[in-house]
């Protein structure tokens, strides 16, 4: 047992940070992330990729959470990215390398409106036609959705909602006929778009698990997209904890700081307290989950469960403590606040998962 | 970074498994099983330290010059678990895990040769006198006091929530034997025989009805300068190090772990009204899961601080945290039994929980010592240093407020 980076683990860090830190362009900052070999990270050294683990997926995703960093990397290397790593040689040949390059933007397409966050509950329809597929549906809050180049959608080809068995995952142009992209913005400043299939046509050679059989491998991946939510939560909500103690040592009411307060330190105790048990919970499930131990979901719903727990106390203190402060766009805790809030809303939220955990 | 647990300590948990299967005897696992404090009933946890000694088990955290084990700190965490597992009653902590350590952080050797191996062999049963009815949390401001005379100290006040007074035959204090300066400065650590003549022992009745507290009245006591452990003046300093021996010593997670496991095991025989069982119900589960999950925090938490210690590192702010989070858990996972039984709960029968008496359980063992752990649970926030006081060092030594 240990917990310590590998000299590797912390130069990415040290890396990473001085990235966030040093005044990244924004317009390019896609490509200097491939030229830096984040895109790269987790995909196989025979596909090209650098054969890194969950633990440097985490290691970045902290320091970009850290950073507040706006990007497209979940949508398009955590989860496109996680798709095509588990798919065959022949696809992995075909998009990888211009994922790595900076070159292909990615989306994975699940939620649907008025069902709540979970691969099985997909309805959207893809009837098998001419040797093909015709895709009929919706998908709502594609992360990335307006600017990916591929879109993978989740669809069902057998059963019912609710069923795990006859989802479909599909490689969908989003220039197709019959698709309708309405781009958005989230509450956090993330991109995403609602996709409307109107009898979409697709070749077989667009499926890209075995028919009816995309459920597990779709779940591996929301599980890996989880982790890095929690990484990120993890560096974003270390900010706000900073950030609420430093003002509190410099804001001054009644004549003294108001850190010296106990109602206030005893706050921030709790916060730390918070932060840190979500931090021990990010190690245990992105361990677990590396390693393959048999409770490695349930410490995934546990952390997803935290995220959106843990994060809203210490968000929400941290804008209480901030006073009126706290409440302008000015700020930067105001924007970390909107992003761990959108975390809890993504991939299902707190409630959802702990009732997973709780079924064990 | 990895979870690996390496070969050697998977086979010393079979030696302890094996050992313990082997050792527990009837009575000692009915006290274990009957024990609702972190304080067993006396008679059984002295058999079990009895036998623990005779193994060279008693205390593994010692030094090994001094009777430890020598164990790594992962082997001390494997034996742990497995004494919670084997619901062993817990050692009485206050020779072993307090009076001890600071003896031989502080004590002469002569001291640490007539102590040591009897705090080992349980022939001296310890308590600590460190609170008085004027100084809890603020510690620093007792005044029992020690006039110096000659070769004694004479003793004049009183300390109370004196853990097992009653039963004790040694204690080892604070007193202070200077009236000017910093509170802290004053202080001296002393060692007593509570046969000393002008000691009065009350125990106060608890809300559990057990008299595991005492208050101790001290009447011109007289206590041979050669007891005072380190300098005059400097018992604060000797009081701190137990402190820094301790830290990253106690895990809350294992008990908790096999607490909520019995919890699932009760609740999934309790019927509800919808017919079918509490363990199934949607709001009992939920607030269970929320319970577990913290626990399962709390476990990397601790795996964190070992791994730290492990490898030579200050695990720093952690361990300021675990008491907080593992009391609070303890009291939590108390409050959800109590809940779990509802009125089966109620039925109060304090000498059924007596091991070895005569009056029978009128219904489940278990529901016998719910309510009896959640009463005394309330007290984990409030012993060893108050949670506030523990949040207040939180945000002065981690946060820097």
């Amino acid at each position: 047992m240990n917990f310590s980076l590998s000299d590797e683990q912390q130069m990415l860090a040290d890396s990473a940070r001085r990235f966030v830190q040093g005044g990244y362009q924004a317009e390019t900052l896609w490509h200097q992330f491939a030229e830096l070999g984040w895109l790269a990270l987790p995909f196989d050294e025979d596909d090209g990729g650098l054969g890194a683990g969950l633990v440097e997926t985490m290691v970045l995703l902290e320091e970009l959470g850290r950073g507040g960093v706006t990007t497209p990397y979940l949508a398009t290397v955590v989860l496109g990215g996680g798709i095509l790593r588990r798919a065959d040689a022949a696809c992995r040949a075909r998009y990888l390398p211009d994922l790595m390059a900076g070159d292909l933007q990615l989306a994975l397409a699940v939620d649907e409106q008025e069902r709540v966050f979970a691969p099985e509950n997909t309805a959207l329809q893809a009837r098998e036609e001419g040797g093909g597929f015709v895709l009929n549906g919706r998908k709502t809050v594609v992360l990335n959705g307006d600017q990916a180049d591929r879109i993978l959608v989740l669809a069902r080809t057998g059963g019912e909602p609710g069923d795990q068995r006859g989802l479909s995952l599909f490689l969908l142009d989003p220039h197709s006929p019959g698709v309708t992209l309405t781009p958005h913005r989230l509450v956090d400043g993330h991109r995403a778009a609602r996709l409307q299939l109107d009898g979409v046509r697709l070749s077989a050679d667009a499926l890209i698990f075995e028919k009816d059989a995309a459920f597990e491998p779709v779940r591996q991946v929301l599980d890996e997209a989880i982790l890095a939510l929690g990484a990120e939560a993890v560096g974003a909500l270390s900010v706000l904890l900073d950030d609420t103690v430093e003002y509190s040592k410099t804001r001054k009411q009644f004549g003294v700081p108001i850190g010296s307060f106990q109602v206030l330190q005893h706050r921030m105790a709790d916060m730390f307290m918070a932060l840190e048990q979500t931090r021990s919970l990010l190690l245990a499930a992105t361990l677990k989950t590396l390693e393959g131990h048999d409770d490695a979901r349930q410490a995934v719903h546990a952390l997803k469960a935290r995220i959106g727990g843990a994060g809203r106390h210490i968000a929400q203190e941290a804008v209480q403590l901030h006073g009126g402060m706290g409440m302008t766009d000015e700020l930067a805790v105001g924007r970390y606040f909107k992003r761990i809030t959108a975390m809890d809303g993504l991939f299902g939220g707190a409630d959802q998962h702990l009732a997973a955990f709780a079924r064990g | 970074m990895d979870l690996k647990v390496p070969e050697q300590e998977r086979h010393f948990r079979e030696e302890v498994r094996a050992f313990l299967d082997e050792s527990l005897t009837p009575e000692i696992l009915e006290a274990g099983r009957k024990t609702t404090s972190v304080f067993a009933p006396v008679k059984e946890a002295m058999a079990w330290q009895r036998l623990l000694h005779a193994k060279g088990w008693a205390a593994p955290h010692w030094p090994k010059e001094y009777g430890g084990t020598g164990w790594s700190v992962g082997q001390r965490a494997v034996f742990a678990e497995e004494l919670v597992r084997a619901e062993a009653p817990p050692l009485i902590p206050m020779g072993l895990q307090m009076c001890g350590p600071c003896l031989i952080g502080f004590g002469t050797e002569e001291q640490k040769a007539h102590y040591l191996p009897r705090i080992l062999s349980g022939e001296d049963i310890w308590c600590q006198g460190y609170s008085e009815p004027g100084a809890g949390s603020d510690l620093a401001s007792l005044k029992t006091f020690a006039e110096s005379d000659g070769d004694d100290y004479v003793i004049n006040g009183t300390k109370i929530w004196t853990t097992y007074a009653h039963h004790a035959n040694r204690m080892f204090l604070l007193v202070r034997t200077r009236r000017d300066g910093k509170p802290q400065a004053g202080i001296t650590f002393l060692l007593l025989d509570m046969n000393t003549p002008g000691i009065t022992v009350e125990p106060i009745v608890g809300l559990d009805e057990v008299p595991e507290q005492c208050q101790v009245f001290f009447d011109n006591v007289r206590v041979p300068k050669r007891n005072r452990v380190g300098e005059e003046n400097d018992g604060w300093t000797v009081a701190k190090y137990l402190l820094t021996f301790e830290r990253g010593g106690q895990d809350y997670a294992p008990a908790l772990g096999v607490q909520l496991q019995r919890l699932k095991q009760i609740a999934a025989r309790q019927t509800t009204a919808g017919g079918g069982s509490l363990r199934d119900d949607p709001v009992w589960a939920h607030k269970v899961a929320a319970c577990e999950s913290e626990v399962l925090a709390l476990s990397f938490t601790e795996k964190r601080i070992k791994s730290a210690l492990s490898a030579g590192k200050d695990p720093g702010a952690l361990s300021s945290m675990t008491k907080i989070l593992g009391t609070e858990l303890q009291q939590r996972v108390t409050e959800l039994g109590i809940e779990t039984l509802g009125s089966q709960a109620l039925v109060w029968q304090p000498q059924a929980l007596v091991p070895g008496g005569d009056e029978a359980p009128l219904g489940p063992e278990y529901a016998l010592t719910a309510m009896a752990s959640y009463l005394n649970a309330r007290a984990c926030s409030i012993y060893g240093g108050s949670n506030e006081v523990q949040r207040g060092i939180i945000a002065k030594a981690v946060l820097g407020l």
